[in-house]
């Protein structure tokens, strides 16, 4: 099912101070669609899918409309809206067993609805299957894993067939190795069945990885909605960039094509003045000795040879704060990196926003 | 000798890694002993003068056993309406925010630290054929003061905190998204109320109630006031251990004391028993 939300504020005041903790979002989810909210805390994402749920209701003056499909809901109360919600903590009911959990939903639809109990049996237990938990029907939610309780609740909330699947911070409270098993598994299940779900994140791999399009976030408005790959490699605005990943400053003083900082020096064609730029861990090298259009001496204090790629933390007088590079093993091995050597910066490209216009220009270097 | 040798006297755990076990429940046991105990010891020792057949002659003779029925019947009253009316007051106390809610929370210990005497002399006058209600209940047929209905008020009056101050920590420790939780999946208020909160404050509300109730069964000072204590009509069980003490038969009152006793000491330990099975269910034992 498509949502459409149309001019979705929120203010909360508290005392006399009135806090906008959304301005006007307006977005449009197409049917069957996976979509992230992602944006640091306090960036409103928790409020927009809470609204969507109907657990909060938007500003009435400002015109909001929400759409499931051709259905306006925006006056319809949560539990007639045909939502599956999943908290971030579960919100299990502590006091049934899985089974009556997962089944607390058919239990309460009025009685004509209702399935038969062999029905609702049977459901439970097909779901229950679907989320890998069947011998566990009986425990109650005390007895179980953070993973496995997440699990429950997200069985819990499919088990009235939503048409919108709703996720508030799933994955957050649990640890990072069962998070990626159920990052994999939720979005094989929505594959599966078809729903259209939105979740929150503040984790920028999470919502990279698992949604079809993501929507960033930030003070309570939408910085940028896009396909995870056009976000990381277009991004809207600076704030879109830095979110995105981890980013190394370098700012400067621009002169005849030339951008100095302290003993640094960078090659660059840009007008003369200051200027900021911006470069991804991955988009450095490292090598002994300067080139011609760059001269950035650099100290290694920290090498992290876990994963596909060491990272090297480096300092420098020039430098405010470290830099992170990220090389491949290939190459920590030739340059033989250890703590303390003094090696020289060599970008491959940068990144530079313009604080009026939040436009973006790039430039490729030798 | 070393403590190796002793692994049972111990306990199960030799070597404690938190300090001060002996001491602290050295002291516990002491005061336990000194407060509580003595004065019951003191009880049954005079008891002990008293043989069977007189025993039973005492507790049950017939203006006796009608303050029972008065008694046990205001308080049952008096704790299913705290039982209703202190929920509802937890549940105000932790879900809104109102203006004067601390004002609201602090009131709700008043009955505690109010002397209960005081209590009953200005629900007396309240309730009398001429005070501020009772000149309104009148004429409507209501008699308040001077009947069981008093009585029961003022039960409720003195005990009302224990409802409140028990359910309010658990209603606060449930959060809010289990409720909307049960919502999300179409329950009804009524239903996720019955189904999701009930269930969770239940132990809280039973024990709450439950002390609400024995509290009752002991109350004197409030209720001696309002009471009109006519014989066999609205005379408390207090009041007729009371009225043995004046006469001097400590026997006689040590007597209907101990009923008293028996029955609060054994519906408290049923209660406790009773939650601590729920309790453990909650937290992931098989019970």
């Amino acid at each position: 099912m498509s949502i459409r939300l149309q001019n979705i504020g929120k203010h909360f005041d508290a005392g006399r101070q009135r806090t906008q903790a959304l301005e006007p979002v307006n977005l449009d989810i197409h049917d069957g669609e996976l979509i992230g909210l992602l944006g640091p805390s306090g960036s409103g994402k928790t409020t927009l899918l809470r609204i969507i749920a109907g657990l909060e209701s938007a500003d009435p003056d400002s015109g909001a409309r929400i759409l499931f499909g051709d259905r306006d809901v925006t006056q319809v109360h949560v539990r007639d809206r045909r939502i599956g919600f999943v908290f971030q903590h579960y919100a299990l009911f502590r006091h049934m067993t899985v089974f009556d959990n997962v089944a607390f939903g058919l239990t309460v639809l009025p009685r004509k609805q209702r399935p038969t109990t062999g029905e609702i049996r049977a459901r439970v237990h097909r779901l229950l299957e679907m989320v890998q938990l069947e011998p566990l029907a009986n425990r109650y939610p005390a007895q179980l894993s953070g993973g496995q309780q997440q699990r429950v609740s997200l069985a819990r909330a499919l088990a009235l067939r939503p048409d919108v699947l709703l996720l508030d911070e799933p994955f957050g409270a649990l640890d990072a190795k069962v998070r990626q098993d159920l990052r994999r598994w939720l979005r094989h299940l929505h594959d599966e069945l078809g729903f259209t779900s939105i979740f929150v994140t503040h984790d920028q791999e999470e919502a990279l990885e698992l949604s079809d399009r993501v929507a960033v976030m930030s003070n309570g408005r939408i910085e940028q909605i896009d396909t995870p790959d056009a976000v990381y490699k277009a991004p809207a605005n600076r704030f879109v960039f830095e979110f995105l990943g981890d980013v190394n400053h370098l700012e400067g003083e621009v002169r005849d094509g030339v951008l100095t900082c302290g003993e640094a020096r960078l090659s660059a064609s840009l007008p003369d003045g200051p200027e900021e730029l911006l470069l991804r861990p991955h988009e450095v090298r490292l090598a002994p000795a300067p080139t011609p259009e760059a001269r950035l001496p650099v100290t290694v204090t920290a090498i992290s040879p876990v994963g596909a790629e060491v990272r090297v933390e480096l300092a420098a007088d020039w430098l405010g704060e470290p830099w992170l590079a990220t090389v491949r093993h290939a190459d920590y091995e030739r340059l033989d990196l250890t703590r303390g050597q003094r090696l020289f910066v060599i970008p491959r490209r940068w990144h530079r926003f313009n604080a009026e216009t939040t436009q973006r220009r790039q430039a490729m270097t030798a | 000798m070393s403590i190796r040798a002793l692994p049972f006297a111990i306990g199960r755990a030799p070597k404690r890694v938190l300090p001060g076990f002996g001491l602290s429940l050295g002291v516990s046991l002491l005061f336990v002993s000194l407060v509580l105990l003595l004065p019951m010891t003191g009880l049954f020792g005079q008891l002990a003068g008293l043989s069977l057949a007189e025993y039973w002659a005492i507790i049950s003779d017939g203006r006796v056993v009608a303050s029972y029925t008065v008694t046990i019947g205001a308080a049952a009253v008096a704790a299913l309406v705290n039982a209703a009316f202190g929920l509802l007051l937890a549940w105000v106390l932790v879900r809104y925010e109102f203006p004067g809610k601390r004002l609201l929370d602090a009131l709700m210990d008043l009955p505690f630290a109010l002397p209960t005497a005081v209590a009953g002399i200005t629900l007396a006058t309240l309730y009398s054929s001429n005070g501020w209600m009772g000149r309104l209940l009148e004429p409507l047929g209501l008699q308040v003061a001077y009947t069981w209905v008093g009585i029961a008020l003022a039960m409720a009056f003195t005990s009302i905190p224990f409802v409140v101050r028990t359910v309010q920590p658990v209603l606060e420790d449930l959060p809010v998204e289990v409720d909307e939780a049960a919502l999300t999946l179409g329950a009804s208020d009524g239903s996720a109320f019955r189904r999701v909160i009930l269930p969770h404050l239940w132990p809280a509300l039973v024990t709450g109630t439950g002390l609400a109730f024995v509290r009752s069964l002991g109350e004197f000072g409030a209720i001696i006031f309002i009471a009109g204590n006519m014989p066999y009509e609205t005379e408390i069980t207090a009041l007729m251990i009371f009225v043995r003490l004046q006469e001097y038969d400590y026997a006689g009152a040590s007597a209907i004391a101990s009923v008293v006793l028996f029955v609060s000491l054994a519906l408290l330990l049923a209660i406790n028993i009773w939650q601590g099975r729920f309790i453990k269910r909650l937290h992931g034992g098989r019970g």
